[in-house]
Protein backbone atom coordinates (compact mmCIF):
# COMPACT_ATOMS: atom_id res chain seq x y z
CA UNK A 1 0.00 0.00 0.00
CA UNK A 2 1.70 3.31 -0.91
CA UNK A 3 0.98 6.27 1.81
CA UNK A 4 -1.33 7.91 -1.15
CA UNK A 5 -3.40 4.94 -1.62
CA UNK A 6 -3.57 4.53 2.84
CA UNK A 7 -4.49 8.41 2.75
CA UNK A 8 -7.13 7.71 0.05
CA UNK A 9 -8.96 4.90 2.31
CA UNK A 10 -8.84 7.01 5.41
CA UNK A 11 -10.04 9.93 3.93
CA UNK A 12 -13.36 7.81 2.28
CA UNK A 13 -14.20 6.44 5.24
CA UNK A 14 -14.13 9.29 6.89
CA UNK A 15 -16.00 11.07 4.66
CA UNK A 16 -18.86 8.02 5.13
CA UNK A 17 -18.66 8.13 8.72
CA UNK A 18 -19.07 11.45 8.99
CA UNK A 19 -22.25 10.94 6.33
CA UNK A 20 -23.66 8.02 9.15
CA UNK A 21 -23.62 10.32 11.50
CA UNK A 22 -24.84 13.32 9.89
CA UNK A 23 -28.04 11.02 9.06
CA UNK A 24 -29.07 10.05 12.64
CA UNK A 25 -29.22 13.79 12.95
CA UNK A 26 -32.30 14.15 10.38
CA UNK A 27 -35.63 13.42 11.51
CA UNK A 28 -37.77 11.18 9.47
CA UNK A 29 -41.30 11.88 9.61
CA UNK A 30 -41.97 7.96 10.64
CA UNK A 31 -39.80 5.16 11.13
CA UNK A 32 -40.12 1.07 9.02
CA UNK A 33 -37.71 -1.34 10.87
CA UNK A 34 -34.85 -1.30 8.43
CA UNK A 35 -35.22 1.96 6.58
CA UNK A 36 -32.66 4.13 5.96
CA UNK A 37 -31.07 7.10 4.27
CA UNK A 38 -28.18 5.50 3.50
CA UNK A 39 -26.03 9.06 2.97
CA UNK A 40 -23.24 6.71 3.64
CA UNK A 41 -23.54 4.71 0.23
CA UNK A 42 -22.55 7.73 -2.05
CA UNK A 43 -19.45 7.37 -1.02
CA UNK A 44 -19.32 3.40 -1.65
CA UNK A 45 -20.75 4.54 -4.94
CA UNK A 46 -17.76 7.39 -5.06
CA UNK A 47 -15.24 4.31 -4.38
CA UNK A 48 -17.11 2.08 -6.45
CA UNK A 49 -16.36 3.89 -9.79
CA UNK A 50 -13.76 5.71 -8.84
CA UNK A 51 -11.28 2.97 -7.07
CA UNK A 52 -12.66 -0.61 -8.06
CA UNK A 53 -14.87 -3.29 -6.43
CA UNK A 54 -12.22 -4.36 -3.77
CA UNK A 55 -11.48 -1.41 -2.60
CA UNK A 56 -15.20 0.33 -2.28
CA UNK A 57 -15.89 -3.24 -0.37
CA UNK A 58 -13.66 -2.82 2.01
CA UNK A 59 -13.93 1.03 2.54
CA UNK A 60 -17.70 0.10 3.21
CA UNK A 61 -16.67 -2.46 5.89
CA UNK A 62 -14.39 -0.51 7.56
CA UNK A 63 -16.98 2.37 7.81
CA UNK A 64 -20.18 0.06 9.08
CA UNK A 65 -17.82 -1.71 11.75
CA UNK A 66 -16.36 1.68 12.91
CA UNK A 67 -19.70 3.37 12.87
CA UNK A 68 -21.26 0.78 14.33
CA UNK A 69 -18.27 1.03 17.60
CA UNK A 70 -19.12 4.81 17.53
CA UNK A 71 -22.62 5.48 16.87
CA UNK A 72 -24.70 2.64 17.41
CA UNK A 73 -25.01 -1.14 19.10
CA UNK A 74 -23.78 -3.88 18.11
CA UNK A 75 -26.99 -6.25 17.60
CA UNK A 76 -27.19 -3.63 14.45
CA UNK A 77 -23.56 -5.16 13.57
CA UNK A 78 -25.34 -8.48 11.96
CA UNK A 79 -28.16 -6.05 10.03
CA UNK A 80 -25.43 -3.12 8.93
CA UNK A 81 -23.45 -6.13 7.58
CA UNK A 82 -25.88 -8.01 5.37
CA UNK A 83 -27.35 -4.24 4.17
CA UNK A 84 -23.77 -3.41 2.62
CA UNK A 85 -22.64 -6.84 1.10
CA UNK A 86 -26.28 -7.60 -0.74
CA UNK A 87 -26.28 -3.60 -1.33
CA UNK A 88 -22.87 -3.44 -3.00
CA UNK A 89 -23.38 -7.11 -5.27
CA UNK A 90 -26.91 -5.33 -6.36
CA UNK A 91 -24.82 -2.19 -7.29
CA UNK A 92 -21.53 -4.07 -8.72
CA UNK A 93 -24.16 -6.23 -11.31
CA UNK A 94 -25.84 -2.99 -12.13
CA UNK A 95 -22.24 -1.05 -12.82
CA UNK A 96 -21.79 -4.38 -14.85
CA UNK A 97 -24.95 -4.25 -16.94
CA UNK A 98 -23.58 -0.74 -18.22
CA UNK A 99 -27.32 0.57 -19.08
CA UNK A 100 -27.65 2.40 -15.89
CA UNK A 101 -26.07 5.81 -14.70
CA UNK A 102 -25.67 6.21 -11.09
CA UNK A 103 -28.93 7.31 -10.32
CA UNK A 104 -29.58 3.05 -11.07
CA UNK A 105 -26.81 2.08 -9.61
CA UNK A 106 -28.31 4.08 -6.68
CA UNK A 107 -31.33 2.56 -6.36
CA UNK A 108 -29.86 -0.81 -6.55
CA UNK A 109 -27.95 -0.25 -3.46
CA UNK A 110 -31.10 1.16 -1.70
CA UNK A 111 -33.75 -1.21 -2.58
CA UNK A 112 -30.62 -4.39 -1.67
CA UNK A 113 -29.98 -2.37 1.89
CA UNK A 114 -33.62 -2.72 2.48
CA UNK A 115 -33.99 -6.15 1.48
CA UNK A 116 -31.21 -7.73 3.36
CA UNK A 117 -32.27 -5.99 6.56
CA UNK A 118 -35.80 -7.45 6.66
CA UNK A 119 -34.37 -10.96 6.08
CA UNK A 120 -32.02 -10.33 8.39
CA UNK A 121 -34.81 -9.53 10.86
CA UNK A 122 -36.86 -12.48 9.87
CA UNK A 123 -34.42 -14.72 10.44
CA UNK A 124 -32.80 -13.47 13.87
CA UNK A 125 -35.80 -12.70 15.47
CA UNK A 126 -38.04 -15.33 13.97
CA UNK A 127 -40.71 -13.79 12.80
CA UNK A 128 -42.27 -14.03 9.56
CA UNK A 129 -44.70 -11.90 10.01
CA UNK A 130 -42.01 -8.78 9.23
CA UNK A 131 -42.55 -9.95 5.95
CA UNK A 132 -45.58 -7.35 5.75
CA UNK A 133 -42.67 -4.30 5.62
CA UNK A 134 -41.57 -5.63 2.85
CA UNK A 135 -43.62 -3.38 0.35
CA UNK A 136 -43.22 -0.11 2.49
CA UNK A 137 -39.26 -1.12 2.33
CA UNK A 138 -38.97 -1.46 -1.58
CA UNK A 139 -40.61 1.77 -2.15
CA UNK A 140 -38.15 3.76 0.49
CA UNK A 141 -35.16 2.42 -0.57
CA UNK A 142 -36.23 2.50 -4.52
CA UNK A 143 -37.07 6.44 -3.47
CA UNK A 144 -33.87 6.80 -1.35
CA UNK A 145 -31.74 5.07 -3.42
CA UNK A 146 -32.65 7.47 -6.67
CA UNK A 147 -32.01 10.57 -4.47
CA UNK A 148 -27.91 8.77 -3.38
CA UNK A 149 -27.30 7.72 -6.77
CA UNK A 150 -28.50 10.78 -8.33
CA UNK A 151 -26.47 12.53 -5.56
CA UNK A 152 -23.53 10.54 -6.30
CA UNK A 153 -23.37 11.34 -10.06
CA UNK A 154 -23.18 14.80 -9.55
CA UNK A 155 -20.21 14.27 -7.16
CA UNK A 156 -18.28 12.33 -9.42
CA UNK A 157 -18.99 14.99 -12.37
CA UNK A 158 -16.83 17.03 -10.17
CA UNK A 159 -14.28 14.40 -9.48
CA UNK A 160 -13.49 13.91 -12.88
CA UNK A 161 -12.32 17.68 -13.41
CA UNK A 162 -9.87 17.18 -10.48
CA UNK A 163 -6.85 14.70 -10.31
CA UNK A 164 -8.14 13.07 -7.02
CA UNK A 165 -7.98 9.70 -7.38
CA UNK B 1 -4.43 10.70 -15.22
CA UNK B 2 -6.55 7.65 -16.28
CA UNK B 3 -7.88 5.24 -13.81
CA UNK B 4 -7.44 2.02 -14.87
CA UNK B 5 -11.41 1.09 -13.47
CA UNK B 6 -12.72 3.88 -14.80
CA UNK B 7 -15.59 2.37 -17.35
CA UNK B 8 -15.26 4.99 -19.76
CA UNK B 9 -18.67 6.34 -19.32
CA UNK B 10 -18.36 9.62 -17.60
CA UNK B 11 -20.85 11.12 -19.09
CA UNK B 12 -23.74 8.66 -18.03
CA UNK B 13 -23.04 8.88 -14.50
CA UNK B 14 -24.73 12.16 -13.74
CA UNK B 15 -27.75 11.89 -16.26
CA UNK B 16 -30.51 10.12 -14.94
CA UNK B 17 -31.16 7.49 -18.07
CA UNK B 18 -34.32 6.08 -19.57
CA UNK B 19 -33.33 2.94 -17.92
CA UNK B 20 -33.17 4.20 -14.75
CA UNK B 21 -36.47 5.67 -14.99
CA UNK B 22 -37.90 2.52 -16.25
CA UNK B 23 -36.01 0.95 -13.04
CA UNK B 24 -37.21 3.40 -10.68
CA UNK B 25 -41.07 3.28 -11.76
CA UNK B 26 -41.15 -0.45 -12.02
CA UNK B 27 -39.58 -0.77 -8.15
CA UNK B 28 -42.17 1.93 -6.76
CA UNK B 29 -45.04 0.33 -8.76
CA UNK B 30 -44.17 -3.04 -7.48
CA UNK B 31 -43.88 -1.52 -4.26
CA UNK B 32 -47.28 0.49 -4.71
CA UNK B 33 -49.13 -3.24 -5.66
CA UNK B 34 -47.44 -4.95 -3.07
CA UNK B 35 -48.57 -2.16 -0.12
CA UNK B 36 -52.01 -1.91 -1.64
CA UNK B 37 -52.08 -5.90 -1.71
CA UNK B 38 -50.92 -6.65 1.73
CA UNK B 39 -53.18 -3.27 3.50
CA UNK B 40 -56.25 -4.29 1.14
CA UNK B 41 -56.24 -8.34 2.57
CA UNK B 42 -55.76 -6.66 6.17
CA UNK B 43 -58.90 -6.72 8.58
CA UNK B 44 -58.88 -5.52 11.93
CA UNK B 45 -57.16 -7.62 14.84
CA UNK B 46 -58.04 -8.67 18.03
CA UNK B 47 -55.36 -9.40 19.84
CA UNK B 48 -51.52 -8.28 20.17
CA UNK B 49 -48.88 -10.90 20.47
CA UNK B 50 -45.64 -10.06 22.19
CA UNK B 51 -42.66 -12.23 20.36
CA UNK B 52 -39.66 -12.24 21.85
CA UNK B 53 -36.88 -14.38 20.43
CA UNK B 54 -39.17 -16.22 18.38
CA UNK B 55 -41.99 -17.40 20.51
CA UNK B 56 -45.08 -15.63 21.84
CA UNK B 57 -44.48 -14.76 25.48
CA UNK B 58 -47.70 -12.66 26.22
CA UNK B 59 -51.10 -11.55 24.49
CA UNK B 60 -53.22 -8.55 25.23
CA UNK B 61 -56.85 -8.04 23.61
CA UNK B 62 -57.07 -4.80 21.95
CA UNK B 63 -60.34 -4.08 23.33
CA UNK B 64 -59.11 -3.29 26.58
CA UNK B 65 -57.03 -0.09 27.42
CA UNK B 66 -54.12 -0.61 29.67
CA UNK B 67 -50.33 0.10 29.71
CA UNK B 68 -48.00 -2.92 29.90
CA UNK B 69 -44.19 -2.54 30.87
CA UNK B 70 -42.52 -5.47 29.00
CA UNK B 71 -39.45 -6.76 30.10
CA UNK B 72 -37.65 -9.09 28.26
CA UNK B 73 -33.67 -8.11 27.45
CA UNK B 74 -35.20 -4.55 28.39
CA UNK B 75 -37.84 -3.20 28.92
CA UNK B 76 -40.80 -1.53 26.82
CA UNK B 77 -44.08 0.48 27.78
CA UNK B 78 -47.18 -1.06 25.32
CA UNK B 79 -49.98 1.30 25.32
CA UNK B 80 -53.28 -0.29 24.38
CA UNK B 81 -55.95 2.44 23.74
CA UNK B 82 -58.87 2.88 21.32
CA UNK B 83 -58.10 -0.74 20.21
CA UNK B 84 -54.46 0.43 18.88
CA UNK B 85 -51.38 -0.51 20.16
CA UNK B 86 -48.16 1.62 20.73
CA UNK B 87 -45.05 1.51 22.52
CA UNK B 88 -44.95 4.85 24.02
CA UNK B 89 -41.70 4.38 25.65
CA UNK B 90 -38.35 1.82 26.37
CA UNK B 91 -34.93 1.42 28.02
CA UNK B 92 -32.93 1.01 24.60
CA UNK B 93 -30.59 3.72 23.16
CA UNK B 94 -32.38 5.03 19.95
CA UNK B 95 -36.24 4.85 20.75
CA UNK B 96 -36.68 3.52 17.62
CA UNK B 97 -39.78 1.56 18.63
CA UNK B 98 -41.83 4.61 19.86
CA UNK B 99 -41.51 6.08 16.38
CA UNK B 100 -43.26 3.26 14.64
CA UNK B 101 -47.04 3.52 13.88
CA UNK B 102 -50.21 2.57 16.25
CA UNK B 103 -50.48 -0.92 14.75
CA UNK B 104 -54.56 -2.05 14.93
CA UNK B 105 -54.60 -4.50 12.03
CA UNK B 106 -53.82 -8.29 11.22
CA UNK B 107 -50.08 -8.63 10.74
CA UNK B 108 -48.95 -5.14 11.73
CA UNK B 109 -45.90 -5.35 13.99
CA UNK B 110 -43.59 -2.94 15.93
CA UNK B 111 -39.67 -3.96 16.59
CA UNK B 112 -37.43 -3.12 18.72
CA UNK B 113 -34.27 -4.90 17.56
CA UNK B 114 -32.36 -4.34 20.20
CA UNK B 115 -34.61 -6.08 22.74
CA UNK B 116 -35.42 -8.76 20.30
CA UNK B 117 -38.87 -7.92 20.80
CA UNK B 118 -41.93 -8.07 18.13
CA UNK B 119 -45.38 -7.10 18.88
CA UNK B 120 -47.70 -8.09 16.41
CA UNK B 121 -51.26 -8.06 15.64
CA UNK B 122 -53.69 -11.52 15.12
CA UNK B 123 -56.71 -12.02 14.15
CA UNK B 124 -58.00 -15.06 16.73
CA UNK B 125 -60.59 -14.44 19.23
CA UNK B 126 -58.96 -12.99 22.43
CA UNK B 127 -57.83 -15.61 25.12
CA UNK B 128 -60.45 -16.03 27.75
CA UNK B 129 -57.29 -15.40 30.01
CA UNK B 130 -57.23 -11.78 30.27
CA UNK B 131 -53.75 -11.30 30.28
CA UNK B 132 -50.55 -12.30 30.27
CA UNK B 133 -49.96 -16.35 29.01
CA UNK B 134 -46.29 -16.46 30.41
Amino acid sequence: MTTNKISRFALMVVLAMILSYLETLIPLPFFVPGMKLGLANIITMIALYKMGVPDAATISLTRIVLSTALFGNFIGLAYSIAGGVLSLALMVCLKRIGRFSLTGVGIAGGVGHNLAQIGVAIVLLRTDGLIYYLPVLLITGTVTGYLTGTFGGLILKKLDKIPFV
Amino acid sequence: MKNPVDDGRRDARNIVRKNDLVLFGGLLLVGIVLFAAVNFAKTGGAQVDVHYDGAVVASYPLDTDREVDLTYNGHNLLKIEKGRATVIDADCPELLCTKQRAISKEGESIVCLPHKLVITVSGGKPNDVDGVLQ
